[in-house]
């Protein structure tokens, strides 16, 4: 095994400015998507649970879509497929006159299959929630987006703040698959400067370790998050009595 | 007050109510029983249209439960529930359960909701416990939240379901204490219970159920002394058995 | 945009089943040597000794924090250095896969373990069955059938994941599809196919896999 170390070079210009701008892009492509999977996701789920058949299907269907079909193969849908299939005039602007389509498109795919996951998440939570504090709610006169808004849906977050933990952590590493659409995200950056500069253990290694960071200050936020909600009556044991 | 009429009930093919009706006047307390199966619990989801059912109807204070022009939540908020498993919100206060209808769905004032909320509480013997989250309560002390958060709504007419079967035996009287109170005070109440203790102290009539069928609908008095069907009578011999 | 044109799909059944194939041998076999990785590293984990659970511990959290693609260029980078000759991004990809997918499976493994209640353990040792008797006969039973809904899920997973191997250029489905549509310059026809093909093989999986959970529980 012959190998020339040079951990120096990820600190090297214009390898160290790479390495940062494809963290912040992985920031802000996950943000963003996240920021519209979380209101989306909530939606379906909420629907998938609600009181028409029609929609709960139709909810089903859409959570079915995007969880069986590869999300590298949804972002060729998104950016190669999708402004052929539209309009003409849509489809134009889409290749043409889009800023910066690659990470538009990128981040609307990533939100979208994140929103079918998260959707799956939530609707676990209101199932776990029971029926009773459902009847409880529309017994009180409160309508169905009452009952969801001001009990179901708090008991719901409450309940699966670990899988939408995971889930968040989730977003980052997904979104390094939009590399693959041309997206220079923290994997892609990591992957350039070693074509670079051939130094792939030290330009994988900064990029396993931005991540790893990512991950931690993921984990500790949520953390707090889960001490805040637990020490406003957290949902224990008293979900089911006896 | 309440008047149900011919209500018939199917899941699939299998029939759990049949030709029920029986009307509850202003102030008094009905007690409806039977053995477990018997359609009681869905009968009075009927009544407030949780449950839903085929034919027949009930008219709640002049209104129609079935007639389009009803609005169901409108209905529902003059009709207070107590259920069998409390349905506290467990990620609300006390006080939080208790106002979150009124100001939901009444859309009364924060301090007006918090003070009668308090007036309630003291009235079931909680004062102190406004700040708590349920599971930091026992379960007849749940219950009696939960009483307390219906009259919140200043409701027409109470159901109970089967308020006392899931406490333990030394909290059971806690709870029926504040039923007999809230009877004694002139409340409307259908009340399913086993509680024939509860039934003879303050109970106007009762409603034998069995196999979907209202048996017997007489005055309680009588209901105890002398049955009329042997249903009736092998059903009370099992309850005082035990 | 001339319209929709299935011929293109047709006429590349051979290439395009050629790629399926390996997709779906890399499936296998990611999911067979991911399988033995997660063992293993459930049992680190598990096991009384301190530095080992906490190695394993370290393994699993440092893998499950980064993308798959990364891990994939990791290994097509790493695997020509360890072994000192080229091996092809088959084998790198399918070493990328098992390491990989190790980690996730450990979890599930251990997850699996722990979720038989410890009285378990205890009834069989008390009717004098050995320690190794009480986990191949009591404890291991009840464990596979606790993890294998989740084992079949992540397989689906693994599946969906192997199209990832397109950053390296192995000729899976998908970069078979991805060089059909290229060449015959008919991307929307293909990329809807590759969608389509991946969507009912995976509903169908999930379908089964519902099916058999339904009639174990009854």
């Amino acid at each position: 095994m012959s190998y020339r170390w040079n951990w120096g070079i990820i600190f090297e210009q214009p390898y160290l400015s790479w390495l940062l701008q494809g963290l912040g892009v992985t920031v802000a492509l996950s943000c963003l998507a996240w920021a519209i999977a979380l209101p989306l996701g909530t939606l379906v789920g909420s629907l998938r649970t609600g009181p028409y058949r029609a929609i709960r299907l139709l909810c089903a269907w859409y959570v079915q879509a995007f969880r069986n079909v590869p999300l590298i193969v949804q972002m060729f849908l998104w950016f190669f497929v999708f402004p052929e299939v539209v309009p003409k005039a849509v489809g134009f602007f889409l290749k043409r006159q889009l800023p910066i389509p690659e990470f538009t498109m990128g981040c609307l795919c990533l939100a979208l299959y994140t929103s079918a996951r998260i959707a799956e998440i939530i609707r676990s939570g209101l199932e776990a929630a029971g029926n009773g504090p459902r009847n409880a709610a529309l017994a009180s006169g409160m309508t169905y987006y009452q009952a969801y808004r001001y009990v179901l849906l708090p008991m719901s977050f409450r309940l699966t703040m670990p899988p939408l933990t995971s889930e968040f952590l989730a977003i980052f590493k997904n979104s390094s698959v939009a590399l693959t659409i041309g997206v220079l995200e923290l994997t892609a950056q990591s992957h350039q400067v070693e074509s670079f500069t051939f130094q792939g253990f030290e330009a994988f290694t900064a990029a396993t370790v931005l991540y790893a960071l990512i991950s931690w200050a993921c984990l500790g936020i949520a953390g707090a998050v889960n001490r805040q909600l637990s020490n406003a009556g957290g949902l224990g044991t008293e979900v089911a009595i006896k | 007050m309440i008047k149900i009429d011919g209500v018939c009930k199917w899941y699939g093919s299998h029939q759990v109510l049949t030709e029920c009706s029986a009307s509850i006047a202003r102030g008094e307390v009905v007690v409806v029983c039977g053995p477990s199966g018997s359609g009681k619990s869905t009968l009075i989801k009927c009544i407030n249209g949780l449950e839903s059912f085929q034919r027949g109807d009930i008219v709640v204070d002049q209104e129609s439960i079935k007639s389009p022009k009803t609005k169901i939540y409108k209905l529902r908020s003059r009709v207070g529930m107590v259920f069998q498993s409390f349905e506290l919100y467990p990620h609300l206060t006390c006080i939080e359960n208790i106002t979150l209808a009124p100001q939901k769905v009444l859309k009364r004032s924060r301090d007006e909701s918090i003070d009668r909320a308090k007036t309630l509480l003291k009235q079931v013997g909680l004062s102190a416990h406004g700040a708590k989250y349920p599971s930091q309560l026992s379960g007849g002390q749940q219950q009696r939240v939960a009483i307390a958060r219906s009259l919140a709504m200043d409701p027409l007419v109470m159901l109970f379901d089967e308020p006392t079967s899931a406490l333990d035996p030394e909290m059971i009287n806690e709870v029926l204490d504040v039923m007999v109170d809230l009877a004694r005070s002139g409340m409307t109440m259908v009340v399913v219970t086993h509680e024939m203790g509860f039934a003879q102290r303050v109970g106007t009539r009762v409603l034998f159920m069995d196999a979907g069928v209202i048996v017997e609908d007489r005055a309680c008095s009588e209901f105890f002394d002398r049955p009329e069907s042997d249903r009736a009578r092998a059903f009370l011999s099992s309850i005082v058995r035990r | 945009m001339s319209s929709f044109d299935l011929s293109v799909i047709t006429q590349n059944i051979p290439w395009l089943w050629a790629g399926m194939q390996l997709t779906i041998l890399l499936t296998l076999l990611a999911v067979a040597g991911g399988i033995i990785v997660g063992v293993i590293l459930a049992l680190c984990r598990l096991s009384p000794w301190w530095a080992l659970s906490a190695a394993a511990k370290l393994y699993v959290n440092l893998f499950r924090s980064i993308p798959l693609v990364l891990a994939v260029f990791w290994f097509y980078f790493l695997v020509p250095i360890v072994t000192g000759h080229p091996v092809g991004p088959f084998y790198s990809v399918l070493i990328a896969f098992v390491f990989f997918e190790g980690a996730y499976f450990a979890e599930i493994v251990r997850s699996g373990i722990q979720g038989v209640r410890r009285g378990q353990l205890s009834a069989a040792l008390s009717t004098g069955l050995s320690h190794v008797q009480a986990l191949r006969y009591v404890v291991m039973p009840q464990a596979i059938r606790n993890m294998y809904p989740v084992l079949v899920t992540r397989s689906i997973i693994i599946f969906q994941d192997t199209s990832l191997a397109f950053v390296v250029g192995l000729t899976d489905f998908l970069t078979s599809a991805n060089i059909v549509a290229n060449r015959e310059g008919r991307p929307v026809e293909i990329y809807c196919f590759v969608a389509v093909v991946y969507f009912l093989l995976c509903y169908a999986a999930e379908a089964g896999l519902n099916l058999s959970k339904r009639r174990v529980a009854r």
